[in-house]
C-alpha cells in the first residue's frame, strides 16, 4: 500500500468547499491517499447536502457506506437520510447493518423498523451493545419478539445469547 | 503454504469452496470482472455485480480468512453487445475504487471489431488509473488471438511488467515470454493447463513472471487446482521457496503495482472467530 500523504486531507476539502460534486471522485480513494478521518472530513464539507450524500452511498463500495452511516448524525441531515439507512439494514453484512443502528438510526427509524433491525442484529450476532440509545427504544413489543426469539432457540436446542437473555 | 489464487470467480463459488480453499492454504484472491453463462442484457446488470465484487464478496471471503480485490471490467464477449456498451462509461468510478487492483478480463473472445474498440478503450483506462490489467486470451483460435492481444497492448504503450496475459498453454507462453508480460496459466479438470503439464513448462521457462490460477467459475473447475500444482511442484523436486514465489509472491508483485491490495486489514481472524460467520438476517 502506498503511503497516505499529509496535505491529501486539506487539500480535498478546499476541492469538495468549492465544488460539493468534486466528492464523487475524492471520496473513493480518500482512506488510500489522505489517511484514516480523511472520509469524514470530506462529508462534513458537504454542509448536509443529503442529495450529494445519498448518491455517494449508493456509488459506494462496503468501505464508504460505512464511513458514511457511522457519521450520519454528525452531517446536520435531520431525517433526510433514514432511507440510507433502511438500505444498509437491507444488506447480509454485519458491519453496515451494526452501523445502521448507531446514534443516527436510533434518532430517526420508525418503530417497526427499529425493533426489525436490532433483532437483525441478534440472527446476526451483533451484540446489542452496537445498538446506540437501546434502552431510550425499548419497548414492549420489542420485548415480545426478543422472547418469542428466544422461546425458537429453546425449542431448538440451541442456546439463547446472553444480550438476549438479559432483555426477553 | 499460503497461496494467492491471482484469477477465480468466487461470485459463482459456494461458502464451503471458501471454507475448502482457506483448508488448502489460499488466503488471497483476485476475482476479475467476466460473464456470468447467461449474456447480461443491460448496464444495471453489470452495475450490481461490480457492487457485490466490491461488496458481499469480500465480506464473505472475509469470513472465511481470506483476502478478496477484484478487477473490473466489461469482458470481451458482452462487449460485442450493444445494449451493454454503456458499462464502459460507468467503469471510472469503479476503478476508483479501494479494493480494485487492475482492469480486466479485457482481450478478444471472437475478435471482432467491437472487442478491439472495448481493449483498446479499457487498456487506456487502466493507465489514467494506474493500474495494471489483466488479459483474457481467446479459447479459439488461441495463438493467433495471442499474438494480436499482445500488438495491441504494444501499440497502447502500456509497460509490459503492467500486463498479465492468462490463459496461456504450450503454444502461447513463448511470445508472451519474449514480450516481457506476466504469463497465466489456468488450471482445470478437462480443458485449459493440468498441474503435470504446469510443471513441465515451470522447468522449462523458470518460476520469473508466471502465475497460476483456478480460474474456477460456474462450468467444471476447481478452486483447489492452485493447491495441486504446488503439491505437484514439490514432488517434481521444486523447493518451498519456488512454490511460495510463483502461488504468492508473484500475485503479490503483479497486483501490488496497483499500490492497492491490502494483505493485512480485515481477513486475519479466520473461519471461526466469534461472531464473524455468514448469518442471515
Amino acid at each position: 500500500m502506498n503511503e497516505p500523504a499529509q496535505e491529501w486531507p486539506a487539500q480535498a476539502v478546499r476541492q469538495v468547499e468549492a465544488d460539493p460534486y468534486a466528492i464523487h471522485r475524492l471520496f473513493p480513494q480518500a482512506e488510500r491517499r489522505g489517511g484514516p478521518g480523511a472520509r469524514r472530513a470530506l462529508l462534513g464539507a458537504l454542509h448536509g447536502d443529503h442529495a450529494v450524500i445519498r448518491g455517494l452511498y449508493e456509488a459506494g463500495d462496503s468501505g464508504e457506506r460505512l464511513a458514511i452511516l457511522t457519521a450520519l448524525h454528525e452531517l446536520d441531515l435531520g431525517g433526510t437520510a433514514v432511507g440510507l439507512v433502511e438500505d444498509a439494514l437491507r444488506t447480509n453484512d454485519a458491519r453496515l447493518v451494526a452501523a445502521a443502528l448507531g446514534p443516527y438510526g436510533s434518532a430517526w427509524l420508525d418503530d417497526h423498523s427499529f425493533r426489525q433491525g436490532v433483532l437483525k442484529c441478534v440472527f446476526m450476532s451483533i451484540p446489542l451493545a452496537a445498538v446506540a440509545e437501546l434502552d431510550r427504544r425499548f419497548d414492549a413489543e420489542l420485548a415480545r419478539m426478543l422472547s418469542d426469539y428466544a422461546a425458537e432457540l429453546r425449542a431448538a436446542g440451541r442456546p439463547v445469547p446472553s444480550d438476549v437473555l438479559d432483555r426477553s | 503454504m499460503r497461496i494467492f489464487d491471482p484469477h477465480i470467480h468466487m461470485t459463482s463459488r459456494t461458502t464451503d469452496d471458501y471454507q475448502r480453499m482457506h483448508a488448502a492454504g489460499v488466503r488471497a484472491v483476485v476475482e476479475p470482472a467476466f460473464w456470468l453463462g447467461q449474456p447480461r442484457t443491460n448496464v444495471g446488470s453489470f452495475l450490481d455485480y461490480f457492487d457485490a465484487l466490491l461488496g458481499w464478496e469480500p465480506y464473505r471471503a472475509a469470513q472465511y480468512g481470506i483476502h478478496h480485490h477484484c478487477a473490473l471490467a466489461l469482458n470481451p464477449k458482452e462487449a460485442n453487445d450493444q445494449r451493454c456498451a454503456g458499462v464502459l462509461a460507468e467503469l471510472p468510478r469503479y476503478l476508483l475504487k479501494d479494493s480494485v487492483v487492475a482492469v480486466g478480463e479485457i482481450g478478444y473472445d471472437s475478435m471482432t471489431a467491437e472487442e478491439e474498440r472495448a481493449f483498446e478503450a479499457q487498456l487506456a483506462l487502466a493507465q489514467e488509473n494506474d493500474l495494471p490489467v489483466l488479459v483474457h486470451t481467446p479459447h479459439r483460435d488461441k495463438a493467433a488471438g495471442t499474438r494480436r492481444s499482445l500488438h495491441v497492448v504494444r501499440d497502447a504503450g502500456i509497460p509490459p511488467e503492467r500486463v498479465l496475459i492468462d490463459h496461456l498453454n504450450e503454444m502461447t507462453v513463448g511470445m508472451v515470454a519474449d514480450a516481457g508480460c506476466w504469463m497465466g496459466f489456468s488450471i482445470y479438470p478437462d480443458t485449459k493447463m493440468d498441474p503435470d503439464r504446469m510443471v513441465a513448462l515451470l522447468k522449462e521457462y523458470g518460476t520469473d513472471r508466471i502465475l497460476v490460477n483456478s480460474a474456477a467459475d460456474w462450468g467444471r473447475s476447481d478452486p483447489l487446482k492452485t493447491r495441486e500444482v504446488a503439491d505437484v511442484m514439490l514432488a517434481a523436486g521444486f523447493g518451498e521457496d519456488d512454490v511460495d514465489r510463483v502461488l504468492w509472491r508473484n500475485p503479490v508483485a503483479f497486483y501490488g503495482q496497483s499500490g492497492r491490495l491490502d494483505l493485512e486489514t480485515g481477513s486475519e481472524a479466520g473461519p471461526d472467530h466469534a461472531g464473524n460467520t455468514i448469518k442471515r438476517g
